[in-house]
């Protein structure tokens, strides 16, 4: 009957998450084989990543955009987690509910503002500014790490909020009862007891910043070179995808698809790391 | 009681819940009389409103719970049917158009106030349009709120006060001319007023209707009932008319409750 | 003393990391607004790419962002669905529910990979299909959250009303549960409708791009996105500008959808 006809569809509709995950893995692993057998997991570590003539054959490593990725992701939560810490203690405990309201709606815009803005407004109004105060190119390493940051912050922050608000108000109270200053609560009741939230939070935008391409391909600068400078152009696995995926061919590409499927995993451990740590609570 | 009199009735009726170690309502005997209002008092944890959401099985909506003796219903046609038998969603459809439920927080349809009385309706297959409006009618003059009503029924029923929205569902069970209907603390989360309008109601209802209605209100329970049962600890402790139970207890334990000593 | 002033330091900290977040985005609002609104002619709109203009690109980009809903919405409701009223509790709902969170927060440019591979490759051209596919993986597990989570604030008795009166599970589910979630999940549409149709990644090499004013998804189709990307590494400052502009109006799209969707939400409280 009608029914039975809705339990099934709804079913078969929730198992596409499953076979999506699996089918993706499957193709980045099928058309990595290539390059897989080709370069087995030397791949990691290797500098060069030269064309052969003709297109056919190559050196091709994935030590620069595998480095790129991990150094631009590790400035981002250096710079980012402080400052979103800062802005959901603020949300939760410092503002009072007119000021929160607005700056909540304002931290929310952020995070839904395309990360290909954030681009365009970082390579002609912010690489200058990193220039001048560091020298180097403006495009590069560093200013990529920043916009990154500005990106990530207000992702972090929501989820961060949302985890300190589960403090049931009456333990707050109790400890106030006590005499403790603002931070003392802070420190001694909200943050144990949204631990699990925070650290997911950090461990998921960790996720997202792995992930991010369209920002840091206008920053990173690009090019296939090891950083020697934090200012350094270099690259970073999405960026190259970006760019180079299209006109790759043969074992280039398989090697592209290598690349991605190492993004794919990590990203994949993570993200699910970071849900470990939401378990049990109920945040969003 | 005879049994020509009665519209329900639970045969060492024994009810577990999904993985507990012990049953939660133990070998009850228990007669519904026909038209008249029976009210099942007790202690929290008693199992009062585990035995009255038995007498629709909406616990199968969660499964795993297991159940033993009999619970039959008598229909309107003499025939009587252990319910406890039935498997089929489509015998559970029927059963519980003849023994509604009206649940202890008012639970008014996200829709009009004249889609929440028509919605059962409509479920049973009643697609005419003046058949419908005449139906609804009757049922939200029988929950004695169409003077309130009639002139906004299109509008949505979640504007209504609490003590309307709860006379509402009352209109909405009653538009489907069941056998019984089961109240489960209707005015627990009322306001006095609403809970003495909801009590006139059931009183008036009992002629078209049988009800049972759980309540830890004692003096509701004496005020409206016909028949009481105290339940304690998943038994069925003592079973009688309404004045015998208020007046003269034949167990220890009733008169305990009774009198305030605990509960 | 030592305590009193270490808390009036964190209090002044975190009120200056707010500061600090709520300047960046007016500075960045800010900058996108001058530089776009100067940008902006009327030949932005009535023109196609290839023009100077920007026409056959929102258009396309809104074709490929409603494909991909029609697609989404209904899979990703469905397993929302699956999930809170029929497998609610069970294993499997719990893993699956993971698995969709986890896509919810992978790199989309994998996702373009993997349609490419898919839907791009084997047909020998970019095409607006493979776009809308990518954006539609990108949207599910979206609304598969959103559903899951909505469903779950609508109170038990509300569904035990509802067969109390003889409804089948479907029929309540459809005309009780979900009307109840109904402002939530809609809510939850706008949102992510806000989120795929500024991205960039998953376009790149699916949907790639297109000059002209087309409606044919079997070809190379027109992204606002891919196109920001592109000219605003072109030299030339007329390309520049359109990629301002591009930005500016794209930004403008996406935030009063999302003000409307919260708009919506407070609403109906």
């Amino acid at each position: 009957m009608g029914g039975k006809l809705f339990r099934n569809f709804s079913f078969f509709s929730a198992t596409l998450s499953f076979f999506l995950l699996v089918g993706i893995f499957a193709i980045l692993f099928h058309y990595a084989q290539e390059s897989l057998h080709t370069f087995g997991f030397d791949f990691l570590w290797t500098e060069d990543w030269e064309p052969g003539e003709d297109d056919e054959g190559g050196i091709f490593g994935g030590y620069i955009p595998i480095l790129g990725t991990l150094l631009s992701t590790i400035i981002a939560m250096l710079l980012a987690t402080p400052l979103a810490m800062g802005i959901a203690i603020f949300l939760t405990e410092i503002a009072s509910e007119r000021i929160a309201k607005p700056v909540s709606i304002a931290i929310e815009l952020l995070a839904a503002i395309p990360s290909i803005i954030y681009g365009m407004w970082g390579l002609f109004y912010f690489a200058p500014i990193v220039q001048s105060l560091f020298g180097g190119n403006g495009v590069g390493l560093l200013t990529a790490g920043i916009v990154l940051a500005i990106m990530i912050v207000p992702f972090m922050a929501a989820i961060t909020r949302d985890s300190m608000n589960t403090t049931p108000s009456v333990l707050k109270e109790s400890a106030y009862a006590m005499g403790a200053t603002k931070f003392e609560v802070i420190k001694d009741v909200v943050m144990p007891y949204s631990k699990g939230g925070i650290i997911g939070s950090i461990i998921l935008a960790l996720g997202r910043a792995l992930g991010e391409t369209m920002a840091v391909a206008f920053l990173i600068g690009s090019v296939m070179s090891t950083v020697k400078h934090i200012t350094d152009p270099t690259t970073s696995i999405p960026v190259l995808l970006a760019n180079n995926f299209a006109e790759a061919e043969d074992l280039e590409m398989s090697s592209m698809y290598f690349l991605a499927l190492v993004l794919f995993v990590v990203s994949f451990i993570i993200i699910s790391t970071a849900k470990f740590y939401f378990l049990g609570k109920k945040v969003k | 009681m005879k049994q020509e009199n009665l519209v329900m009735e639970l045969k060492n009726f024994s009810f577990t819940y999904a993985n507990a170690p012990k049953p939660s309502l133990k070998s009850i005997n228990l007669p519904i009389e026909a038209n008249k209002i029976t009210a099942m008092i007790g202690p929290s944890g008693c199992g009062k409103s585990t035995l009255l959401r038995s007498m629709n099985r909406i616990h199968d909506l969660y499964p795993g719970n297991s159940y033993e003796g009999e619970i039959n219903l008598y229909h309107a046609d003499g025939t009587k049917q252990n319910i406890l038998e039935l498997k089929k969603e489509n015998d559970f459809i029927k059963l519980r158009q003849e023994v509604g439920m009206i649940f202890q927080k008012p639970t008014p349809f996200p829709m009009s106030i004249f889609d929440n009385v028509a919605y059962g309706l409509r479920l049973s297959g009643i697609k005419n349009k003046t058949e419908l409006q005449g139906r609804v009618e009757t049922a939200l003059k029988g929950a004695a709120i169409w003077e309130e009503t009639k002139d906004r029924l299109n509008e949505s029923a979640l504007g209504m006060s609490g003590g309307q929205q709860q006379r509402l569902c009352i209109a909405r069970a009653v538009a489907l001319k069941p056998r019984v209907l089961l109240f489960d603390e209707p005015t627990s989360a009322l306001d006095p007023i609403s809970t003495g309008a909801i009590e006139e109601l059931i009183s008036e209802i009992k002629s078209e209707v049988s009800v049972v209605i759980v309540t830890h209100n004692m003096q509701q329970a004496s005020r409206l009932s016909d028949y009481t049962a105290f339940m304690y600890l998943g038994d069925l402790a003592e079973f009688d008319k309404t004045e015998k139970i208020f007046l003269n207890p034949t167990q220890k334990l009733t008169e305990d409750y009774i009198t305030g000593r605990f509960g | 003393m030592n305590r009193l002033l270490l808390n009036k330091i964190i209090l002044i900290l975190s009120t200056l990391s707010a500061v600090i977040g709520i300047g960046f985005l007016f500075w960045i609002l800010a900058t996108l607004s001058y530089k776009g609104i100067t940008s902006i002619h009327w030949s932005t709109f009535t023109n196609d790419l290839v023009e100077g203009g920007i026409r056959n690109l929102l258009v396309g980009q809104f074709v490929m962002a409603l494909i991909a809903t029609v697609v989404a919405v209904p899979v990703g409701m469905m397993a929302g669905i699956y999930l809170r009223e029929y497998g609610h509790g069970s294993t499997l709902a719990s893993i699956i529910r993971n698995l969709s969170d986890v896509m919810m927060s992978a790199p989309s440019i994998v996702i373009g990979v993997f349609v490419y591979a898919l839907l791009v490759d084997p047909f020998g051209s970019y095409n607006g299909w493979a776009g809308s596919v990518a954006l539609a993986i990108m949207m599910i597990p979206i609304i598969i959250s959103t559903t899951d989570n909505m469903l779950a604030l609508v109170p038990t008795e509300l569904r035990e009303a509802g067969m109390a009166l003889g409804g089948s599970k479907h029929k309540i589910i459809l005309q009780v549960v979900i009307r109840a979630a109904k402002v939530g999940i809609t809510t939850g549409v706008l949102l992510s409708f806000a989120r795929i149709i500024g991205e960039t990644a998953p376009l790149l090499f699916t949907s790639a791009n297109n000059q002209f004013f087309t409606m044919d998804l079997t070809g190379q189709f027109p992204s606002l996105t891919v196109s920001i990307y592109n000219l605003a590494t072109y030299p030339d400052s007329a390309s520049r500008e359109l990629a301002w502009a591009a930005s500016f109006i794209l930004t403008a799209i996406v935030l009063c959808i999302n003000l409307m969707g919260r708009f919506l939400i407070r609403n109906k409280k």
